[in-house]
C-alpha cells in the first residue's frame, strides 16, 4: 500500500486492542453481550441508511486491527510522522510545589501539537486499506480537523473538515492552517454553529456519501464502533505510560489525571490502567463560568459530573439536555472540551467508580495555565490545563497521590490569543 | 373526534385503487395555533396521513429546511405538554403520525411518551435515529398502547436488515428513496424503482426523501408504491409565509392528483 519498506520497522503492536482483549467493552470485569455497549452506555442509535457503513467499517477493523501489515504501517506513522514516543517528563518544579512526584505524558509535542494525530493517522490508515478515497471530519476548534487534514494530505485523502460558522471565525488561523494542506473547510451555518452542528452535518455528508467516504471521528464519542476505535488508536499513550513509568520509578503511579471533553485523550492514557485497580484515574471537565444552566444552554461542558442519560450523536451516554430532551449548548474558555456530551465509554467507567470525574472552572484552568508556563518552560492547551488545574484542588485538600501522571494532551500556543483577550490585551 | 387507524385508512384507499398522500410538517411552526390551520389546508387538498413533527435540537437525519423549522418550532415555545395538547385539538379524522427523535421521547420515559401520544389521538410513530436493534423498549410500548412503529428502510439496508424489520415494522414501511437526508431534489432516483421492487411485504411502502411535484409523485407511484411522502416542499412554503394555506393545499392537491392519475 506503500512504498514503504515496512520490513525496516520492525511492529511493536501486536494487536491495537491487545490490552482490551480479555476484558472487552469495560475492562473491569462486568461485560455486556451485546456488541459496543458498557452497561447501559454506548449502541448504535442512527439512521437506518448508514448502519451498513458501521457494520463495514467495524468489518474493516476487526480485519486489520491484528493485521502484521496495517500495524507495522501504523508504528511507521506514529514513530517517523507523529514523532512518538512522547517522553514522561518528570516535573521538577511543578513536583517541589505540590509535594508529590508530578510527570507530564508529553503529547505537546505530537506533530501537530496535540495527542489528536494519534487517532487521526489511524483512522486514515484503516480508510485507506478498507478502499476510501475521501475523509470528512468535523472539528470545534480545529486541532481535530488539523490533525485529519495531515493525515489526509500524507496520505493522499480528498478531505473535507465541516466546522461551525462561529469557530472558524474564533480560529481562522486554524481554518487556514488546514486549507494550506489541501483540505475544504466547510463552515456550517445551521443550529449554534459549532462544533455539535459540526458534526450533524458530517453525518449528513456521510449518509449521502458512504460509498467512498470514511467519517474520520475526533473522539470517543458517536455510534459503536467508533468509541472503541479511537480509544484503541488513542491507546498508545497509556501504553507507553506504562512502559515508561515501572522504567522510572518501578512502580504503578497513584493517579492519573487527564481533561476530559469527548474523552479521546483520557481514554487513550486510562485504558491500559483499567485493569490496574489500585491506579486512580481521574477525568476532570470543563466546568465553565460555573456548573448551572440557562434555559437553552449550559454554562459549562461537564457532562458526567453534571449531566444526566441521553442518546446524542448515535450514542446513549451522559449528555446536557433540558427537562424535554432538547440538547443544550455548552460553555467552556477551552473550545476543546466544549461539548454537550461525553463518549459512552467514560460514562460508564465513571457510574461504575473505576474513574472519578470532576472538574475545573475556566478560572482554574487559565491558573494553572500560567503556572506551567511559568514553572516548567511548557505552555499547556487550556484543554490539557484544567487536568492540571486539579493538581491544585487535589493538592489543598490532601488527595493528591505520591506519583501523580498527568496527560498533557496538547500545546498552547494555539490558544494564547484567547488567553490575552480574556486579560484586555487584544 | 375519532382518528382512523393507518391500516384503515390504507383498506379504505386500496378498495379505491388509489395511493396514499403523506404530508409531513412540523408541530408549531411558526406557532402552535397556526399548526391548526396548516394541517386543515393539508386534508382540505387531499392528504391522506399527516405527519406531524415533534423538535429536536440535533435532527441529523434531515436537512436544513427541516432543521431550521424544528429550530423556529422550538423558539416558539413547542415542547412535549404543548405537543399533545395540539394533537388533541386537532380536528381531523385522518391518521396521525408523530416523527420525532429518540432523546425527546427517551427523556420524557418512552413509556410515559407512548402512552400520551396514543391517549392524544396519534396512530404510529417514526423515529429516524433508532435502527430496529435499539428499538426493544419503543417497540413494546408501541405494542402495548395499540401504535403503529414505523421503520426506515434505506438503498443500502441489506436483505438481512430488511428481514429484521419488517418483523417489528407495522402501519407502513418508510423506503428512503436515495441516500442522504430529507429535501426536494429534482429527480427520483432509479435506486426508489430498485428498493420498491426487492422489498416484498404485506404492509404498504411508503417512499419519502426528496419528492415535491406531482409528476414526481405520480412516477412514484407507478413504480409500486402505495403511499408518498412529502415534507420538506410544505415546510418551505410555511418557511416563506405567503399565502400559506392556500398554497399548502394546492401542492397537496397537485400531489394527490399525480398518485390518482398514476392508481
Amino acid at each position: 500500500m506503500t512504498e514503504i519498506n515496512i520490513s525496516e520497522f520492525p511492529t511493536k503492536i501486536s494487536s491495537l486492542s491487545e490490552l482490551a482483549d480479555s476484558k472487552e467493552n469495560s475492562g473491569i470485569g462486568e461485560t455486556s453481550p451485546v456488541k459496543g455497549k458498557y452497561g447501559k452506555y454506548g449502541g448504535q442509535y442512527v439512521p437506518e441508511v448508514l448502519m451498513p457503513a458501521l457494520e463495514e467499517l467495524e468489518e474493516g477493523y476487526e480485519r486489520y486491527k491484528s493485521d502484521p501489515e496495517f500495524l507495522s504501517e501504523l508504528d511507521y506513522y506514529l514513530k517517523e510522522f507523529a514523532g512518538r514516543k512522547t517522553p514522561l517528563y518528570f516535573a521538577r518544579n511543578l513536583s517541589r510545589k505540590y509535594g508529590s512526584k508530578i510527570y507530564l505524558k508529553r503529547e505537546d509535542l505530537v506533530h501537530g501539537g496535540a495527542h489528536k494525530l494519534n487517532n487521526a493517522i489511524g483512522q486514515a490508515l484503516l480508510a485507506k486499506y478498507m478502499g476510501k478515497t475521501r475523509l470528512i471530519a468535523e472539528t470545534g476548534a480545529g486541532q481535530h480537523g488539523t490533525a485529519t487534514a495531515m493525515a489526509g494530505a500524507n496520505l493522499g485523502f480528498e478531505t473535507v473538515v465541516y466546522m461551525g460558522a462561529k469557530d472558524v471565525k474564533r480560529q481562522q488561523m486554524n481554518a487556514y492552517r488546514m486549507e494550506l494542506m489541501g483540505t475544504e473547510v466547510k463552515p456550517v451555518e445551521t443550529g449554534s454553529k459549532t462544533l455539535k452542528d459540526a458534526i450533524n452535518e458530517a453525518f449528513r455528508d456521510w449518509v449521502t456519501n458512504i460509498g467512498n467516504t470514511h467519517y474520520l471521528i475526533g473522539s470517543v464519542v458517536g455510534p459503536h464502533p467508533y468509541p472503541v476505535i479511537v480509544r484503541d488508536f488513542q491507546s498508545v499513550i497509556g501504553r507507553e505510560v506504562k512502559e515508561q513509568i515501572l522504567q522510572k520509578e518501578g512502580l504503578m503511579p497513584d493517579s492519573i489525571i487527564a481533561c476530559a471533553g469527548g474523552g479521546s485523550n483520557a481514554m487513550g492514557i486510562f485504558h491500559p490502567f483499567v485493569e490496574n485497580t489500585e491506579v486512580e484515574l481521574i477525568a476532570v471537565e470543563a466546568g465553565g463560568k460555573s456548573l448551572k444552566c440557562t434555559e437553552k444552554a449550559a454554562l459549562h461542558s461537564a457532562s458526567l459530573c453534571a449531566g444526566e442519560e441521553g442518546i446524542l450523536h448515535g450514542a446513549r451516554t451522559k449528555v446536557l439536555q433540558d427537562k424535554n430532551g432538547q440538547i443544550l449548548e455548552s460553555e467552556s474558555v477551552s473550545a476543546g472540551l466544549d461539548y454537550s456530551g461525553v463518549g459512552p465509554e467514560l460514562a460508564y467507567l465513571s457510574e461504575s467508580g473505576r474513574v472519578t470525574a470532576r472538574y475545573a472552572t475556566d478560572n482554574e484552568a487559565l491558573e494553572a495555565f500560567h503556572e506551567l508556563s511559568r514553572l516548567e518552560g511548557i505552555i499547556p492547551a487550556l484543554e490539557s490545563s484544567h487536568a492540571l488545574a486539579y493538581l491544585k484542588k487535589a493538592s489543598e485538600a490532601g488527595e493528591l497521590g505520591e506519583i501523580v501522571v498527568v496527560n498533557l494532551s496538547g500545546r498552547g500556543d494555539k490558544d494564547l490569543e484567547t488567553v490575552l483577550s480574556l486579560r484586555g490585551g487584544i | 373526534m375519532r382518528r382512523q387507524k393507518i391500516s384503515e385508512k390504507f383498506s379504505e384507499l386500496r378498495e379505491r385503487k388509489e395511493g396514499a398522500l403523506i404530508c409531513y410538517v412540523m408541530a408549531g411552526d411558526p406557532s402552535a395555533e397556526g399548526t391548526g390551520e396548516i394541517v386543515k389546508a393539508l386534508v382540505d387538498g387531499g392528504a391522506d396521513i399527516i405527519e406531524l413533527g415533534f423538535p429536536f435540537s440535533d435532527p441529523v437525519a434531515d436537512g436544513p429546511t427541516i432543521q431550521v423549522a424544528g429550530q423556529r418550532a422550538l423558539a416558539a415555545g413547542m415542547d412535549t405538554r404543548r405537543y399533545f395538547e395540539l394533537v388533541k385539538t386537532l380536528e381531523v379524522r385522518i391518521p396521525l403520525v408523530c416523527m420525532t427523535y429518540y432523546n425527546p421521547v427517551f427523556r420524557y420515559g418512552v413509556e410515559k411518551f407512548v402512552e400520551q401520544a396514543a391517549d392524544a389521538g396519534i396512530s404510529g410513530l417514526i423515529v429516524p435515529d433508532i435502527p430496529v436493534e435499539e428499538a426493544v423498549d419503543l417497540n413494546n410500548s408501541c405494542e402495548k398502547y395499540g401504535l403503529d412503529l414505523i421503520f426506515l428502510v434505506a438503498p443500502t439496508t441489506t436483505e438481512g436488515r430488511v428481514r429484521k424489520i419488517l418483523e417489528k415494522g407495522s402501519g407502513f414501511l418508510y423506503l428512503v428513496s436515495r441516500l442522504g437526508v430529507t429535501g426536494a431534489r429534482e429527480d427520483i432516483s432509479s435506486s426508489t424503482r430498485e428498493l420498491l421492487s426487492r422489498i416484498e411485504t404485506g404492509i404498504p411502502k411508503a417512499v419519502g426523501f426528496g419528492i415535491s411535484t406531482g409528476k414526481q409523485a405520480a412516477e412514484v407511484r407507478e413504480a409500486g408504491a402505495d403511499a408518498v411522502i412529502v415534507g420538506s416542499a410544505f415546510v418551505r412554503i410555511i418557511e416563506e409565509g405567503k399565502d400559506v394555506n392556500d398554497r399548502l393545499k394546492a401542492l397537496a392537491e397537485e400531489l394527490k392528483s399525480g398518485i390518482r392519475r398514476a392508481s
